[in-house]
């Protein structure tokens, strides 16, 4: 019987069907890590003070958080290295988040819980987000203000509070001034620099001109002064308030209010505490500049690059894309030149993103660039405009990248419209060209829109290019603001898909930023996806009409 | 076809029936849209055009060789103050100077042999000059005068470089580091036969052979912390060597070794690093019986040795360690410079290369680590001195007949051959030729290591491992999905295993890199268990089905068996997870990695070429399992239903039908997944550790082309060898997935044109 049944074939079927089982669990696992890891990133976990016995045998406090727990077998364990009782099967060691990176070095350390001696979740324990050295955990002790004692014991917390919200209004001031403000006088500053340096060299630089740039001058030296008289203000203001906590060796620390982004409680929250938390936390995600190397804080200039680069990029592949494919479709004669093109497309498609990172770099930021500079640049010469990495490089060569991917989506589109459609117009009178612009392309829009939504895909998850013609970890200056004029295609601009890699990879704090790349990682992944289905279902809806037209 | 000619009746008849300047306007636009359109069709067959193109103009001046053109000739300046003991040129190629044997230093324009100043040295009175060497390292422009009353006087020369309003002006300043007086080396009055000197600011070496003996001097300057001057501590020393037929004496630059030339061929190999003993390290004949040393030079970095021979033979010599760990020199290459002997070589001052006249006066370019002779160029008189500028692009040589010849040349990339790159090459202080690649490094004196085999042999490894995990799963998986599956399932999972391919590269490789690779580093055991448990769970499974009963059975709809094994597969993974543990404890001693470097001496990287194939195999599985499923799927009905009526069952109608039908487009898809896999980045670049190692194991890390691009990319110099090469690297990624996917399209296109036909 089983012979027979292997001769059947059955099971090699049964073999086919689980290759197609282990590449749904795969990417349904795939998706569920990112998802639960990234999901879970901002909500409060409590903080656990541990009594735990180390090396030496002297016992004391470790507060942090549980971030994850490891269990080995006793033989693995005693391969690595740890001394194993011989009744003990497993050793259960946890990860915890000690934060207090000043005081301790590092933020995480592992210990193991036979030796942890006691545990408890007091409610009085605080997490303290700061701007530098991470989380710091512990016990409120006094608040101080110039120096002086304003509360100490329970009602500190409430007054720490007050005081934090006004000193975070001032910082918001403060950086308004800064980046906004001052911002905008130094790039008038800049701007009046440049057309200084190209009356020169266009020999023109006389008496009027000399005159004029002075009193434009004057005007932005004399704004620089008056917010920079007003920030000496705000900043001996946010300066005034410190707080003491001690950390969980004991030992006291005073932490300015200037440096704080938020003090809280985690073991006292209930439910709905730490749901609001969580979507604080999640708007500041996602509407926050990033701190401490991009280890912390949000991710805006990440999405806004992105968002932007790959607005321009489309403007760039649309037209392109379609004309080529209307080319294929409707004007060329279907031959050997059309499969020359049909080739060229597939290698396009084919071609290592790499490589079009390299083709950019060379071909378009210094050749291109470096003409453009040296045409209509002179003046900023000897630092580069156009002739380095920037956001409009970056688009184009990503333009070039994503073209068959217009291509093949429009020339599907187009396929699929009925010939009677085009007959119909030409029998009518219409040229080709208006039976083309009037029924044929309205009616591919939607292929089109596919097609467009697919680039838009995969320029959005695309870091290898990227990281040659433009990205960089923290741009300085959003590529689009306030100062004219406004859009700034030459700065270089900040990538989701890159600050994956960066922060992944590059940051000094790889263990610490982990949460957040999970969680930009989730961000992505959701983008894409959500485009993704939404171009499936147009081209899905897309097809369904046109069987009704053609039956 | 009939479109065109509707058209071109509809047009002719606008143009027939209305004159106006609106049916004009209509018809001209008809006309521009179709130009712009074909323009715009044709761009793309432009711009992959322009991309190889582009790649292959940046490239291009690898392999160009060097040239020289003559650009002056002029006689000897200042004639009268001695024969040329040595010529320099300075670095901007304005300025050289004449070395003279009555302690001269002649200054003069290169170009034009004007003479521009002259400089006397302070020799005292009746004495004269009895040998002359240039000193280490190149750079510091030192030189060093035996003279007849056994005294030395070390001089440099520095060319300063100012700028008045924008125009250079270069002036030399010849002083004395070691002070006017000569410094008395041996025997006071027994002139010194031959000198050399290694000058550095607090450390002076002085090597000389006077009255039968080689004489070591040192002096070292000792900075007191306090004390605002410091004072210089001589040291003597005498080499314990026969030195009568010693010819040419060099020391490094580091003032720790030494080289004692002899004429008869025998070279003296020395320890000096203690100042105070110098010590023979060996002794050996460098050139075969019956040759002659000719000439000798330091290459730059001063880790070889250049011996010129009579035959008009160049070798290269390196340090490198015996046997019995000993520092000796070993004969790494020999260059064919001309059938005359080597008269001088001169070294380049920032890279590997060197310049040789020889007797007739041929002049040879050469790069010691590419192997290449760049440039053969006779320049006609037999070279009495030669000079190679310090940026390598002029060169002078004075001839017997007292002409001096002023050359440029252009030598940009000489360290690239054929051989440099995809060869093994000897590198200096390599204990044998093997394949490195090393790009930059700190030091200026850097021997670049440009082997691409490593990179290209990484790519494979990599896109062999993600092969080896995409092929079976998507294959299979495309032949169920085509062929059983249920309708109403392939219509979730088709667009399920695209959504797959859509997932940026990037968020596969953060996962396999901070999540897989520390996750199989732990659970590797876990995973081989998984590996063979699967397939035994999912066969179990299937057969245990066979015995359930028929109403049972019947009642589970066709071509639903993939959604009934996921629970299955997720069970039997568990369990594979829960087993290894007892086994690896069992039969590995605990620890399965520990087990593998114990027992197969197979050392494991966390970030691995298993963790790569996994993650770029996934990657790589909606690729091919797209395409092959199209091909399969598109495989005509009446062929498998003429199969299946015969009699065949479903699996004797896929392997001896369907795939045979389908196996084009399955190869397509194939060769479209593997170049997807060679030029992937991101998950290589995090998935793996980046080392460019040779070594099949699946537990070592790899570096491929793609991930090198990304990494050296931006800290390459525009136009640099380094810049080309990686340009190069480029080219060849290029080059190999334009062969896979014109391949896999000419494949598809074929099959298209074979199913429509049947």
């Amino acid at each position: 019987m089983i012979k027979s049944w292997f001769k059947s074939g059955n099971p090699w079927v049964w073999f086919t069907a689980s290759a197609v089982s282990a590449c749904l669990i795969m990417v349904v696992g795939v998706l569920g890590l990112i998802l639960v890891r990234g999901i879970g990133n901002f909500w409060p976990g409590g903080l656990v003070q541990f009594s735990y016995q180390e090396d030496g045998g002297q016992v004391h406090e470790v507060i942090g958080e549980l971030i994850d727990t490891s269990i080995t077998p006793a033989a693995m364990a005693k391969v690595a290295g740890f001394a194993m009782a011989d009744g003990e099967d497993v050793l259960v060691q946890y990860q915890i988040k000690t934060g207090n990176r000043d005081v301790s070095g590092s933020d995480f350390r592992w210990i193991q819980e036979r030796r942890i001696k006691r545990q408890s979740t007091p409610p009085e324990l605080i997490a303290v987000e700061r701007r530098e050295w991470g989380n710091f955990y512990g016990r409120l002790v006094a608040v101080k203000e110039s120096g002086k004692m304003i509360a100490e014991g329970p009602e500190a917390m409430p007054v720490l509070q007050e005081r934090l919200e006004a000193a975070l209004d001032i910082f918001d001031k403060i950086s308004y001034l800064e980046k906004k403000k001052i911002g905008a006088v130094n790039y008038g500053l800049e701007r009046l620099r440049l057309e200084r340096r190209k009356l020169e060299l266009e020999k023109r630089w006389d008496a009027d001109a000399q005159q004029r740039i002075a009193a434009e001058r004057a005007v932005l030296d004399g704004e620089y002064k008056k917010f920079q008289t007003e920030l000496m203000a705000l900043y001996r203001d946010i300066r005034k308030d410190s707080f003491v906590a001690a950390a969980d060796d004991g030992s006291e620390h005073e932490i300015a209010l200037a440096k704080v982004v938020r003090v809280y409680q985690p073991n006292e929250m209930n439910v709905f505490g730490k749901i609001g938390h969580y979507f604080t936390k999640f708007a500041e995600f996602l509407a926050d500049d990033p701190r401490e190397a991009n280890t912390e804080g949000g991710i805006f200039p990440a999405i806004y690059g992105t968002i932007l680069m790959v607005i321009v990029m489309s403007i760039i592949v649309t037209p392109f894309g379609v004309i080529a494919a209307v080319y294929l479709r409707e004007y060329a004669k279907q031959g050997f030149t059309t499969r020359l093109i049909r080739i060229a497309v597939n290698n396009l498609a084919g071609v290592p993103s790499v490589v079009y990172g390299v083709f950019g770099l060379g071909f378009f930021v210094y050749i291109l660039g470096g003409k453009i500079d040296r045409l209509f640049y002179p003046e900023a010469a000897p630092a580069p405009v156009f002739g380095t990495p920037g956001l409009m490089w970056a688009s184009i060569t990503l333009a070039l990248l994503t073209l068959p991917v217009v291509i093949v989506s429009t020339e599907e589109g187009l396929a699929r419209i009925p010939k009677s459609i085009r007959e119909g117009s030409l029998a009518l009178g219409a040229t080709k060209f208006e039976t083309l612009w009037r029924t044929v392309l309205p009616m591919a829009s939607p292929a089109m829109m596919t097609g467009l939504i697919l680039a838009v895909a995969r320029a959005a998850g695309e870091v290898a290019p990227l990281m040659l013609v433009g990205v960089v970890k923290l741009a300085p200056s959003l590529p689009l603001d306030g100062n004219f004029p406004f859009l700034h295609l030459e700065r270089k601009f900040m990538h989701l898909g890159f600050h994956i890699y960066d922060v992944g990879f590059q940051s000094p704090n790889v263990e610490a930023a982990r949460p957040l790349v999970y969680a930009t990682s989730l961000l992505l992944v959701l983008v894409i996806i959500g485009l993704n289905l939404s171009a499936i279902l147009i081209r899905n809806h897309l097809r369904e009409k046109y069987r009704a037209l053609e039956g | 076809m009939s479109e065109t000619y509707s058209l071109r009746n509809a047009s002719g008849s606008i143009q027939q029936s209305a004159a106006g300047y609106y049916q004009r306007w209509r018809l001209i636009k008809d006309a521009l849209a179709r130009y712009g359109v074909i323009v715009g069709g044709l761009g793309i067959l432009a711009a992959i055009i322009l991309i190889f193109f582009y790649l292959l103009y940046v490239v291009y001046p690898l392999f160009v060789g060097a040239s020289a053109s003559p650009v002056s000739r002029y006689a000897v300046p200042e004639p009268s103050l001695g024969k040329t003991l040595f010529l320099e040129i300075e670095e901007q190629n304005e300025l050289a100077a004449r070395f003279t044997d009555s302690g001269r230093v002649v200054f003069f324009e290169a170009a034009t042999g004007k003479p521009v100043l002259t400089q006397a040295i302070a020799l005292p009175e009746g004495v004269s000059v009895t040998s002359f060497a240039p000193g280490r390292p190149a750079n510091a422009g030192v030189f060093a005068y035996g003279l007849s009353n056994g005294g030395v006087i070390v001089v440099r020369n520095h060319y300063k470089v100012t700028y008045d309003k924008d125009v250079r002006k270069i002036a030399p300043e010849l002083n004395y580091p070691l002070g006017e007086a000569p410094l008395m080396i041996g025997e006071q009055g027994v002139p010194l036969d031959k000198v050399a000197v290694k000058w550095e600011d607090d450390a002076t070496v002085i090597v000389a052979k006077t009255g039968g003996k080689i004489h070591l001097v040192s002096f070292e300057k000792e900075q007191s912390l306090f004390a605002e001057e410091s004072a210089v501590q001589r040291t003597d020393a005498v080499v314990d060597t026969p030195s009568e037929n010693i010819a040419q004496i060099l020391i490094d630059k580091n003032g720790e070794n030494l080289f004692l030339a002899g004429s008869d061929g025998s070279l003296g190999f020395f320890n000096i690093a203690d100042k105070n003993a110098p010590a023979l390290r060996q002794r050996q004949n460098v050139v075969e019986t019956g040759l002659a040393i000719t000439s000798l030079a330091l290459l730059n970095g001063d880790l070889s040795l250049l011996v010129g021979d009579s035959s008009g033979q160049v070798a290269q010599w390196s340090k490198g360690k015996d046997e019995l760990n000993n520092v000796v020199l070993k004969k790494l290459r020999v260059f064919k410079v001309a059938g005359q002997p080597v008269v001088t070589i001169d070294s380049e001052q920032r890279r590997k290369g060197f310049m040789t006249f020889d007797a007739g006066g041929k002049m040879g370019l050469f790069n010691s680590t590419a192997e290449r002779r760049l440039l053969e160029e006779p320049l006609g008189a037999h070279p009495i001195a030669a000079a190679l500028s310090p940026r390598a692009n002029a060169l002078l040589m004075q001839g017997e007949d007292g002409q001096i010849h002023f050359w440029t040349v252009h030598n940009e990339h000489p360290e690239v051959s054929f051989g440099s790159i995809w060869g093994k090459v000897w590198y200096e202080s390599y204990q044998k030729p093997d394949y490195i690649w090393q790009s930059s490094s700190a030091a200026n004196d850097f021997e670049p290591k440009y082997s691409m085999t490593p990179l290209v042999f990484g790519t494979l490894k990599a896109a062999f491992y993600a092969m080896l995990f995409a092929m079976p799963l998507s294959l299979l998986g495309a032949v169920y999905t085509a062929y059983f599956m249920a309708p109403a399932m392939r219509q979730l999972v088709k667009p399920t295993i695209e959504l797959m391919g859509a997932l940026p590269s990037v968020i596969l490789g953060f996962l396999a890199g901070l999540w897989l690779a520390p996750f199989i580093e732990k659970h590797l055991a876990g995973i081989f268990s998984t590996l063979i448990l699967l397939p035994v769970g999912v066969l179990l499974f299937a057969l245990g089905g066979q015995f359930v009963p028929k109403a049972i059975r019947h009642k589970i709809p066709e071509g639903w068996e993939g959604a009934l094994l996921i629970p299955v597969m997720l069970f039997t993974g568990w369990l594979a997870f829960q087993v290894s543990v007892p086994l690896e404890s069992a039969l590995f001693g605990g620890s399965l990695r520990d087990w593998f470097s114990r027992e197969w001496d197979i050392g494991y990287d966390q970030r691995n070429a298993l963790v790569v194939g996994i993650a770029m195999g996934f990657a790589v599985v909606p690729t091919i399992f797209s395409i092959a499923e199209d091909a399969v799927f598109s495989v005509p009905k009446h062929l498998t239903v003429g199969s299946l009526a015969l009699g065949a069952t479903p699996w004797q109608t896929v392997t001896r039908v369907v795939l045979l039908t389908a196996s084009p487009g399955i190869f397509s898809a194939v060769m479209i997944g593997l170049g997807r896999a060679i030029g992937e980045t991101m998950i290589v670049l995090m998935a793996t550790g980046n080392t460019p190692v040779m070594d099949f194991s699946v537990f070592q890390g790899l570096r491929t082309l793609a991930a090198n691009i990304a990494v050296e990319m931006p800290e390459a110099e525009v136009d640099s060898t380094h810049y080309r090469i990686l340009f190069l690297a480029a080219l060849v990624l290029f080059l190999f997935t334009f062969i896979f996917n014109t391949l896999a399209e000419i494949i598809r296109q074929r099959l298209r044109e074979k199913y429509s036909s049947l």
